[in-house]
């Protein structure tokens, strides 16, 4: 009886967890392929262009992200690197911090590990959720990470879009504000779904930037996991011969 | 007893087999874990190729920069210090460059690519100390004959001006040529030869 | 004369060997559960191995800390494989030694005459805990600072000393340079402290024999058997028997740990957590804050006791005592068999329930605070206590089935 009792607990147990805060918008999938060099080269591109003059890697080196994405060095040094900077130095950014703050009130946070702080589905959406906002002080708001400090870098790919809202009740009854739809003010260079597969691309490379040797550990993983079942079969087959002995 | 069905070679090879599988497995472990103590990326870009501007350098003076944390002089000698250096050969351990100290494009006379431009890395090959340049040819309180060369304070090795080694001085080898090239005329890169032999 | 002649003359090598492997007598009737023991040494040795490679990159410096560990993960060679072992490592320890400890519970390990050996068992643990909770500062991430923080301050409760006592244990007014520098010198000596009781934990058991799951004493009945007319009957000599089934064990074990070190380092935000990516930020607590999963149970009683008269101490008190249980275990049982295999029905029951108390209070540990959880986390509290605390009774009232003479299979 009293098993049974527990035995419900234990499944309703992750119900009756807090419910963690939720977004206002519905968070598009993104599929993450670190096996695409192209996704992951352009990705490289983007964040190089748009990220980097604010933002920086500073535990990524320019000539480990050539290695790994299939970009000569001498590209990466012509195309990828404004300054006198090295290929084998790490990813800083020229902008000093103290300017830094007093233009946007915080430091830009270094990038190399957002892809592990975030998940790659928060990202994805954050980088298309940017939209017009008046009344913040970097006149960008945006509908994932509420009143962020940064405004949208990458405004001339995608556009500029408001944000228009709407109150719906949710399942507990408490009425709450949702993104309704975006409305496209000013085009920008790219199309929306341009700009979408632009954002896989840069999610891709985020990813890959936040652990590069993930690109490699699975591949030994399979080696190092088939030479441990013929190592346990031996040691079966050892083990069996000996234990005829006892029984 | 079950003793008599035993059948020992089965149980000797299978023994084998998983010993010698066993020991290839922790080879295996142990070369990542001896690897993470080799140089790492870090260290090898701090250690990356240096490159020089030698287009300032005037004939006879030394100029020092840093390749690998060790210091490497280069010193564009004069006609005067080359014409010196024939002459030597008597008194030098190993006045032909036979021992493995140089690429070996600078296994020649004045132990250099341009015979003019002397490319060293500045550590005694004795215990490392840094030998101090002593350009200047005439009689010296270490030596009468003084030619002009380095002078290592620490053990009193001394070296001519295309740093091969005297005989009689505890340094054993000629200073070391590092590899180097030239990207053009007034730019050399230390570290770094691409492969030229 | 031979090497080995050469060296027993001077060190008893083959003596040691003989009286701890290839004439050591242990049950022939070991299980899965005593997989576990052989293999908490195996783990021991490669956090050691690990841990002494890392912390050649490693630098125990608040402004350096953070970013020698993503050097590691990137710039060394091979040194993300060195870090996943450790991380991986560090929890699997756990996870074993929680097993091996049921395994204690299940047939009796802890009774006469191993009282001891339970003890040291004990000890061991704490060691570890301790070892764990250092290291867990070292990364010097988010979770590393806010996790010590708010340990650290347990202590704080304490009545009179409190104050003084966690600023002595920080060594500063908040987890600072002062405190990461510290945790870094226990992270690296208690391990080999570890080695010294996991010596003494063996030879105590080597001296009274291991116990097995008929919970027999097998010294007790009948001697001789084809290895030696002195040996007990039931027994078999540890080497080759058991080194080759430990080693089968090993195996298995190391296929799920590098399953892990090398698909999913992270176990979902168990092994490696989330916030813990971002520097320690001491102006900035993180959204919500759990300890790694392994100190889990404790940290939901410290939760479910309330504070009263003032003070919250009583929780930190029932976090203690919810350990400190474990070292009166021995003399708690009084049933009179040892394994769960011959006790009644109501032993196995309230086995049943302190282990899923155990892991319910686990996740509860994990999970925010909500009225709804607190109140379970106060029902499975008082069931983890019970089980201790009736055992006196309930193990001597159940009915218990007749121990055969000799092991079973």
């Amino acid at each position: 009886m009293r098993l049974k009792f527990v035995a419900v607990l234990l499944v309703l147990l992750p119900a009756i967890g807090l419910a963690a805060s939720v977004p206002k918008m519905k968070m598009d999938h993104v599929e993450i392929a670190l096996n695409n060099k192209t996704s992951l080269q352009n990705g490289a591109k983007l964040f190089v262009n748009y990220c980097l003059s604010c933002h920086s890697a500073q535990y990524m080196r320019y000539n480990r992200m050539a290695v790994d994405l299939g970009i000569p060095e001498d590209v990466v040094k012509k195309n990828m690197i404004f300054t006198d900077t090295k290929i084998g130095d790490l990813m800083e950014t020229t902008m000093n911090v103290k300017d830094a703050t007093t233009w946007f009130g915080v430091a830009p946070p270094d990038l190399s590990l957002i892809g592990r702080l975030r998940d790659p589905e928060w990202l994805y959406n954050y980088l298309r959720s940017f939209y017009l906002d008046e009344s913040s002080p970097s006149g960008w708001n945006n509908v994932v990470f509420e009143n962020v400090a940064m405004p949208h870098a990458l405004y001339e790919l995608q556009g500029q879009r408001r944000a228009v809202f709407k109150t719906v009740t949710d399942a507990d009854g408490q009425t709450v504000e949702r993104l309704d739809h975006f409305e496209l003010i000013k085009p920008g260079k790219m199309t929306l779904e341009e700009y979408d597969d632009a954002m896989k691309d840069l999610t891709n490379f985020l990813v890959y930037l936040g652990e590069p040797a993930k690109m490699v550990r699975t591949k030994y993983g399979i080696w190092v996991i088939v030479f441990l079942l013929v190592f346990g079969a031996l040691a079966f087959a050892l083990k069996k011969e000996y234990w005829r002995d006892v029984h | 007893m079950t003793d008599d069905h035993v059948d020992s070679g089965r149980r000797r090879l299978l023994t084998v087999a998983t010993t010698t599988v066993g020991l290839a497995g922790a080879v295996g472990l142990a070369i990542p874990f001896a690897g993470s103590l080799s140089p790492s990326e870090k260290a090898k870009a701090a250690g990356a190729p240096v490159q020089v501007d030698i287009s300032k350098v005037e004939p006879g003076q030394q100029i020092t920069v840093e390749w690998r944390g060790k210091p490497v002089w280069i010193i564009r000698r004069s006609q005067e210090m080359l014409d010196q250096l024939p002459d030597l050969n008597a008194v030098l351990a190993d006045p032909e460059s036979e021992a493995d100290q140089q690429p070996a494009y600078a296994q020649n006379a004045h132990r250099s690519i341009k015979e003019e431009l002397l490319i060293l890395v500045g550590i005694c090959t004795h215990l490392g100390c840094s030998p101090g340049y002593q350009p200047d040819i005439g009689p010296a309180s270490f030596d009468e004959n003084w030619k002009g060369g380095f002078l290592c304070v620490c053990h009193g090795s001394k070296f001519d001006m295309a740093g091969r080694v005297y005989s009689g001085v505890p340094a054993p080898t000629n200073l070391v040529v590092p590899p180097h090239q030239y990207l053009s005329d007034t730019v050399i890169l230390v570290g770094e030869d691409g492969g030229l032999v | 004369m031979s090497f080995i002649d050469w060296l027993d003359e001077r060190f008893p090598a083959t003596k040691v060997w003989k009286e701890h492997f290839s004439e050591y007598y242990a049950p022939k009737n070991f299980n899965f559960w005593y997989f576990f023991g052989s293999l908490a040494l195996v783990v021991l040795i490669l956090q050691i191995v690990t841990g002494i490679l890392l912390a050649m990159n490693y630098k125990p410096d608040a402004e350096l800390a953070f970013a020698s560990v993503e050097y590691i993960m990137r710039d060394v060679w091979g040194g993300w494989f060195v870090r996943y072992m450790h991380s991986t490592g560090a929890s699997m320890f756990f996870v074993v030694i929680y097993l091996h400890m049921f395994r204690g519970l299940l047939y009796g390990s802890y009774r006469n005459p191993r009282e001891l050996i339970w003890i040291f068992g004990m000890v061991l643990y704490l060691a570890m805990m301790a070892t764990a909770f250092f290291g867990y500062l070292l990364p010097w991430g988010q979770m590393s600072f806010w996790g010590a923080q708010v340990i650290v301050n347990l202590f704080e409760t304490l009545p009179f000393i409190g104050g003084a006592l966690s600023e002595w244990i920080r060594g500063d007014y908040v987890i600072s340079d002062i405190t990461l520098n510290r945790f870094y010198a226990f992270h690296y000596l208690i391990p080999f402290i570890l080695v010294g009781l996991v010596f003494l934990h063996i030879v105590s058991l080597h001296k009274v024999g291991s116990n097995n799951p008929d919970g027999i004493e097998i010294k007790k009945g009948p001697k001789g058997n084809k290895w030696s007319k002195d040996a007990p009957a039931d027994s078999i000599p540890f080497h080759p028997y058991y080194t080759v089934k430990d080693l089968m064990g090993l195996v298995v074990f190391l296929i799920v740990f590098f399953t892990i070190v090398f698909f999913m380092p992270e176990m979902g935000g168990y092994f490696l957590e989330q916030p813990n990516f971002e520097p320690a930020n001491p102006l900035k607590t993180p959204d919500h804050i759990a300890p790694v999963w392994y100190f889990t149970p404790y940290y939901a009683i410290l939760r479910a006791v309330p504070s009263f008269a003032g003070t919250q101490v009583w929780g930190v008190l029932a976090m203690g005592a919810s350990i400190a249980m474990f070292f009166i275990l021995p003399w708690l049982d009084r049933s009179p068999v040892k394994s769960v295999r011959y006790k009644g029905p109501i032993f196995k029951f309230c086995l049943t329930i302190f282990a899923i108390s155990f892991v319910v209070l686990g996740y509860l540990g994990t999970q925010p605070p909500t009225p709804g959880l607190t109140l379970l986390a106060q029902v499975f509290t008082i069931i983890y206590f019970a089980f201790f605390l009736l055992m006196p009774i309930y193990s001597k009232m159940d009915k218990t089935k007749p121990v055969p003479e000799r092991l079973t299979k």
